[in-house]
């Protein structure tokens, strides 16, 4: 929570100049307490306050842009501990762990891995966002070679550095100048080394402490040596710690705007069972990780990562849509099926994809429901005979297609005869209910 | 600045509820804080996770779910045997999906049959699901709930048009209830309350407010749990404060992910992983979001999520 109206009053002149357009400086502190008004607008206010309110409107969560170029991910900027008061932000994101007691190839493949995760879903190209080269050898050496292996196989991919030996550190992070990585292992003892390599270099600090009480002070310390950016752990690795910390963590940034705790978390969540590594993930993911540190990213465990974070991350307002209107899929022709469906991007994707995989080219008429799905838009009195009526008459695809007819999802059968009876000359069939029976019945068609 | 950390102290807590007899029992529900936050108050009850089996064989059900029970699931007493015996299930979900008018349309004796059959096979709690057709589970529910009399078993699922002639069968024959809406949060309470109002008791109820699968609709069932948690313990709202159930297996075991193979969608990896995962990744959000009951179908994916569940608690 940010300051309230009196205490940024206190910060203010006091004159009631009116210069900032408000009537008295108590009436424009309560606007700056409500966020309606910028403090810019005050030309008197004096340097110690600005320092101090720009503070305290800062986003509870630092935002910070980890990597550069097209992959590059956007971290923080949380506001909210419950995803349906408003949509969670900044989307985690997922690293893979590559230690540098790995063989050259070994590291190779996990890079070409990395590279090739990327997913299409739901019109999101989702993948893994990251690596972290870890030196588990001890030897700065081979930290550094195997970052050089990683910078020449996976060039766009945001790295975390991670060892607590700045001269490693050093010799690895400079081989990703300019490229924002983090720069994991700050602690206790090495924090002022490590402080200034990330300076140096414009990485991000990753710092590490034990405990909540431990990690405020040495965000604290960092900080004053001059680092802004950081991402913050705990030192938790149990399931149970993780929810605790990382819920006081968001807590205490957004409730209570604790600027020490207010950056972007990474957790550590590598376990040898891969199934119990993903599940442990699936709580990072709904309980405010920003980064994720994985083990093994296999395609059956990256889709349902994938998946779970775009569902958490999803605007709970407004459901994700595509733009009412009728799709090409393939290269149909005059004759070529003409079907129906609403326009929540779920339901459009499915369907949509499973028309592809029939390789019979289609026209798919996506009608605007307020980002409803086929059922529920049929529900909510948006997917009805009379509105599917009006909105093929006033497309004018009657002029494109040599037959009237209208294929319907299976699930709204009922408004077949209906839509008939509003669509003269137009013949409705009925499609299977599941769009995945969708290229058998296409082909079963066109045989 | 130093560091202290922001603790909650809820006004409410959530119904502990009790099913099954003798010494196995078991006991959900009952905490005061939200899910796994025993940093802030306590969790008497781990979650309970109920193996569902049905009353025909699951010749539905995708290839890797029905692999799992290949030779037990073509009866369901030997198929709640397995479960309890050599699953070392806690407790069951026996679904008579069989009674439905579109399937094998079974009538309420055959039902009653399948029914007293189980209870007289397993020692374990049992839950008794019809087919989710609201007219037809009337009468399948009713007849069934007096079959099972007296094994303090859970009964469902009430819907707004049937609650009625079902929370009257689960009170008369001493059971508990599962009260189902349609993924909205004052949906779930009117319902609630309705049945409470006909003198049903509000602790023996558990509340559906409809599960979704990853990826189809899990952050609607995430979020309703979530806001209903909520309002059970920070309003202290006796309507919100049933346990929560999560019908995990069914949702899960239709969609895309969990049943197209690997020849098919080499992009998405090993279909049997591929399948397991999906369950017990949805099975796992809805417990952070709230859930207190989980019906699932996969052995592994049940393992998974007892073994979270272990480390979360
Ligand atoms: C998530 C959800 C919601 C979300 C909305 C999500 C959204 N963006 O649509 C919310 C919570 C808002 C919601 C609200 C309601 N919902 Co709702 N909801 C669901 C739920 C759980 C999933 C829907 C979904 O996303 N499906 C996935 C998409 C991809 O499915 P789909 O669009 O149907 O597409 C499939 C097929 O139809 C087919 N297909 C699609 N297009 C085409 C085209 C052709 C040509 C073919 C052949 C096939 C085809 O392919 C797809 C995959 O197979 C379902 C129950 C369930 N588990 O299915 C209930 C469900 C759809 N809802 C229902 C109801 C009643 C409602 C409400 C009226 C209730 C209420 N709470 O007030 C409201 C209405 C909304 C409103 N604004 O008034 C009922 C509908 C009952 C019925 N049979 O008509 C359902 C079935 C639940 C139930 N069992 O009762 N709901
Ligand atoms: S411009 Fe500044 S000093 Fe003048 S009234 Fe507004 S807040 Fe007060």
């Amino acid at each position: 929570m940010a300051l309230s109206g009196v205490e940024i009053f206190k910060l203010l002149p006091k004159t009631n100049c009116k210069k900032c357009g408000h009537p008295t400086c108590l009436a424009f502190a309560m606007k700056l307490a409500q966020r309606q008004a910028s403090l810019d607008s005050c030309p008197d206010v004096s340097e110690e306050a600005k320092k101090i309110l720009g503070e305290a409107s800062a986003p509870p969560v630092r935002p910070i842009t980890f990597g550069a170029g097209d992959k590059a991910v956007k971290m923080g900027e949380e506001t909210v501990l419950f995803r349906h008061d408003k949509k969670f932000v900044n989307p985690c994101a997922f690293a893979i762990e590559v230690k540098d007691t790995l063989s050259e190839a070994e590291v190779s493949g996990l890079c070409e891995q990395v590279v090739s995760s990327e997913i299409d879903r739901v019109g999101q190209k989702l993948r893994i966002d990251s690596i972290m080269i870890t030196n588990a050898s001890g030897d700065a050496a081979k930290l550094e070679a195997a970052a050089k292996i990683v910078a020449a196989k996976a060039p766009a991919v945001p790295v975390i550095i991670n060892t607590e030996n700045p001269q490693a550190a050093e010799a690895a992070i400079k081989l990703f100048a300019d490229k924002r990585p983090v720069l994991y292992g700050a602690n206790a003892s090495n924090a002022e080394a490590m402080a200034a390599i990330a300076k140096n270099n414009k990485a991000i600090l990753g710092v590490v402490a034990n405990g909540l009480e431990e990690l405020s002070a040495l965000t604290e310390k960092v900080k004053g040596l001059g680092v802004e950016d950081m991402v913050i752990d705990s030192g938790a690795r149990k399931a149970k710690d993780i929810i605790e910390h990382n819920t006081l963590i968001r807590r205490a940034a957004v409730k209570k705007n604790f600027k020490p705790l207010g950056y972007p978390v990474i957790n550590f969540m590598q376990r040898e069972d891969s199934l119990h590594e993903m599940l442990l993930a699936g709580v990072g993911i709904t309980k405010y990780a920003s980064i994720i540190v994985l083990s093994s990213i296999e395609k059956w465990k990256n889709l349902v990562l994938f998946t779970l974070r775009q569902n958490i991350y999803t605007d709970p307002q407004v459901p994700m849509q595509v733009e009412q209107k009728i799709y090409n899929i393939g290269e149909p022709k005059p004759e070529s099926p003409f079907l129906i469906t609403t326009n929540f991007s779920l339901t459009y994707f499915i369907v949509s994809g499973e028309i592809e995989n029939s390789k019979v080219p289609c026209r798919l008429a996506v009608m605007d429901c307020e980002g409803l799905s086929v059922l529920t838009a049929w529900a909510a009195g948006k997917f009805t005979a009379s509105k599917i009526a009006q909105f093929i008459t006033e497309s004018g695809i009657e002029k494109e297609i040599a037959t009237k007819e209208l294929i319907l999802p299976g699930y709204v059968a009922i408004l077949s005869g209906s839509i008939e009876d509003k669509l003269p000359g137009w013949k409705v069939t009925v499609g299977p209910r599941e769009a995945n029976a969708l290229p058998a019945f296409l082909k079963t068609r066109t045989a | 600045m130093a560091f202290t950390p922001t603790k909650e102290t809820y006004a409410g807590k959530v119904y502990a509820v009790t099913i099954g007899t003798g010494d196995r029992a078991v006991t959900f529900g009952g905490e005061n804080v939200l899910p796994f936050h025993s940093f802030e108050g306590t969790t008497p009850n781990r979650p309970l996770i109920a193996f569902e089996i049905q009353d025909v064989p699951p010749s539905d059900w995708p290839e890797n779910a029905q692999k799992a029970f290949e030779g037990v699931s073509d009866d369901p007493v030997k198929w709640a045997k397995y479960c309890q015996d050599e699953l070392k299930a806690r407790a069951i979900a026996l679904r008579l999906v069989g009674t439905h008018p579109d399937r094998e349309n079974r009538s309420p004796e055959d039902a009653v049959k399948t029914v007293k059959d189980v209870l007289a096979a397993v020692s374990i709690p049992v839950i008794i699901l019809g087919s989710n057709h609201a007219e037809k589970d009337t009468s399948i529910l009713v007849a069934v709930a007096e079959a099972a009399k007296d094994r303090n078993c859970i009964i469902g699922k009430a819907q707004e048009a049937n609650y009625k002639t079902i929370a009257a069968a689960a009170m008369a024959n001493n059971h508990k209830l599962i009260a189902m809406s349609e993924l909205d949060i004052n949906l779930s309470k009117q319902l609630n309350i309705l049945i409470t109002q006909m003198g049903f008791d509000k602790e023996r109820v558990i509340t559906d407010p409809m599960c979704s699968a990853l990826g189809y609709g899990l952050e609607y069932t995430y979020s309703v749990m979530e806001r209903i948690r909520l309002a059970a313990l920070t309003q202290n709202d006796v309507t919100m404060q049933q346990p929560l159930l999560g019908d995990v297996g069914m949702y899960v075991w239709k969609v895309k992910e969990t049943t197209a193979s690997e020849a098919d969608l080499p992009q998405w990896g090993s279909a049997e992983e591929r399948g397991i995962a999906w369950e017990a990744e949805t099975a796992t959000a809805l417990l952070i979001s709230g859930a207190e009951l989980l019906i699932m179908r996969h052995p592994k994916a049940v393992a998974a999520v007892e073994k979270i569940i272990e480390e979360l608690i």
